[in-house]
């Protein structure tokens, strides 16, 4: 297989300027063409800015607006992921991300999950998203999209390498906070967002894409620090922190295939236990416990010695 | 503490000599530090709609790191300084802020406060506009009065330059509440507020401000021979760390106390955040309408048509 060549567009918005961040998003697209990209990816809300309080409302556009198919269809030939503050039909608001291909709107992901708590307050101007799916793409592979906090939920990487992701991609506008000098790159967030990725990639064998945006909102500062992480956890490429610009690293797509097969991890998930204890889980959370009965039994051991199922009737042969 | 000093590149205030005290948990990375906040200074500006700033030098650190940092993000040719003296200021304290005027190549403006302030409490027995009674005014009065004075001077300056007011509070004093309210705290935005008085030090050492100036003890300078660590009862560094425990850190006062924090200086640190709380937030408005300013009007200070011009 060819290197595909992946631009990360590490920009810095513009609060609540749509037709200007559209402009931008334009001409990183022709440069990233230029440069040979086949996949351009841009940050979260980078058409909009993240903190947009009641500006939310005004910034939105439906997923057929004209002014998103017209950035669409500088697209012919690419792949990019843009994001924006989608209304739906019944005029809840998203923070999504799309998926534009050959001059078409091919996918749109709505965040999943929205922090509400310490300086982040999404949940009371956005909706959540409850659909997490893979999407095809024309470089050959399945695309797993997610937006900044997606990712501080264990489940959603794996859920996507499951449902057959071979690279995952995270959009973010995350706050640079915490500069104590014992952090390795000097900004905590950074630090956990590398280890995060690097994480995601190696127990999912899949290339992981992270694009975090630059510049300011108000009182938070961005630190960009956009990556690309092998299928092997390897560190492909970082950008640096806080500086704006569009940023190319080639990959080879070949690398999953080799790494699931030298690294089997995905071939031996057991996705049928995680559902079957998440069932119970969440029966008991909340307060319907199913008959434990109907698990499957058999000869080997329940469990190692001293766990022991809480609630409802062991049965033991 | 368990917390070990960050040791990626040494600090100029190693060794022997050193120039403050910088409690090891307190240490952050002076060069990101630095960026966030020249960033911030040339956005919150632009945003405006504004390329010029100004702000009131007192000699102390505090002004002189803002002024640094100011000169760096906008160049000092858009840096205006104002040294607003009262006549019994220390003459140190003038010098000290000419130091950072010359160090800069920036624009300077000496308003002499003191007709304002003795035309208001009186002078030498001749009462002033505030009356026989204001001539008794103790240090609180008069210090709140200077303040404020001072804000009035910026404030006006600031039309003729045409730039805006740039704050010099740090962390630790707007959490402990030593400061005027509309007074040393008015700005138009304050690009030193989350960073307490040691990190306040450890910055300033990093960019080059006058060692003269890190080295003197702080002072709001209202009266001689008056410095913030005797009137507060506690050492900055002392002070720093119980309020990152506290607040940046959420322990609790029994784990304050087991990490060696005194119980009597918990206690009192703790209320002198919470009696000032009032001075940390806007002023309440009464909810009466559908769509209340602060409440549920929630827009960004800087959005598309907020720029002046």
């Amino acid at each position: 297989m060819q290197p595909v060549r992946i631009a990360l567009a590490q920009l810095a918005p513009r609060l609540g300027v749509l037709e200007e961040n559209l402009t931008r998003h334009r001409e990183l697209l022709t440069e990233a063409r230029a440069a040979g990209a086949k996949l351009v990816v841009f940050p979260e809300l980078g058409l909009t800015g993240y903190q947009l309080q009641d500006l939310a409302a005004e910034v939105a556009m439906r997923k057929d607006d004209p002014r998103l198919l017209g950035l669409a269809s500088e697209t012919k030939g690419l792949s990019a992921v843009v994001s924006f503050v989608e209304e739906a039909d019944d005029h809840r608001l998203f923070i999504a991300a799309a998926l534009l291909e050959d001059g078409n709107v091919s996918f749109v992901h709505r965040k999943l999950f929205l922090p509400t708590y310490g300086l982040f307050d999404e949940r009371r101007f956005f909706a959540a998203g409850d659909r997490l799916r893979t999407v095809d793409s024309r470089l050959g592979v399945k695309l797993g999209i997610a937006i900044c906090e997606d990712f501080w939920h264990l489940g959603v990487a794996e859920t996507l390498a499951l449902d057959g992701a071979q690279m995952l991609i995270n959009v973010s506008s995350s706050p640079g906070r915490d500069l104590a000098a014992i952090h390795e790159v000097g900004l905590g967030t950074a630090v956990s967002w590398r280890t995060l990725m690097r994480t995601y990639a190696q127990l999912t064998t899949s290339f992981a894409v992270f694009c975090n945006r630059v510049g300011m909102d108000e009182t938070i500062s961005f630190w960009g620090g956009s990556e690309v992480i092998g299928p092997s956890g390897d560190t492909l490429f970082s950008a640096p922190l806080f500086d704006e610009g569009l940023y190319t690293v080639d990959v080879e797509l070949g690398d999953v295939r080799r790494e699931r097969i030298g690294l089997p991890l995905l071939r031996d998930e057991r996705p049928e236990l995680h559902l079957r204890e998440l069932r119970r889980i969440l029966a008991r959370r909340t307060g319907l416990d199913i008959d434990e009965a109907s698990e499957p039994s058999d000869d080997r051991e329940a469990g190692p010695p001293g766990s022991k199922a809480t609630g409802g009737g062991e049965k033991r042969r | 503490m368990s917390a070990a000093p960050g040791g990626r590149r040494s600090d100029s205030n190693e060794g022997s000599g050193r120039l403050f005290e910088l409690p090891p948990e307190l240490a952050i990375d002076t060069e990101i530090a630095r960026r966030v906040i020249v960033d911030f200074i040339r956005n919150q500006l632009r945003q405006a709609g504004f390329t010029r700033g100004l702000l009131g030098l007192s000699g102390g650190i505090d002004s002189a790191l803002v002024a640094f940092l100011t000169a760096e993000a906008i160049g000092p040719k858009n840096l205006l300084c104002v040294l607003m003296p009262y006549r019994t200021s220390s003459s140190e304290s003038v010098e000290h802020a000419g130091l950072v005027v010359d160090r800069l190549g920036c624009a300077s403006d000496l308003v002499d406060i003191s007709p304002m302030v003795d035309g208001y409490f009186g002078r030498d027995g001749e009462p002033g506009a505030g009356g026989v009674d204001a001539g008794e005014a103790g240090p609180l009065r008069r210090g709140n009065l200077m303040a404020r004075e001072r804000m009035c001077v910026l404030y006006d300056r600031s039309v003729v330059w045409g730039g805006l007011v740039v704050g010099t509070g740090n962390k630790t004093e707007a959490l402990i509440g030593y400061t005027t309210l509309f007074g040393d705290s008015a700005c138009a935005f304050n690009p030193i507020g989350d960073l307490y008085k040691s990190q306040v030090r450890q910055v300033a050492a990093a960019v080059g401000v006058p060692e003269a100036i890190i080295r003197k003890a702080p002072s709001a300078d209202l009266w001689p021979g008056q410095t913030d660590e005797a009137e507060a009862g506690f050492s900055y560094p002392e002070l720093d760390r119980l309020l990152f425990w506290m607040i940046d850190k959420r322990r609790t006062d029994e784990e304050l106390v087991a990490m060696g924090f005194l119980a009597a200086a918990v206690e009192r640190v703790k209320r002198m955040v919470a009696i000032s709380e009032f001075k940390r937030q806007v002023p309440p408005v009464a909810k009466l309408g559908p769509r209340t300013t602060g409440v549920d009007y929630l827009y960004p200070r800087r959005r598309p048509g907020s720029a002046r011009r």
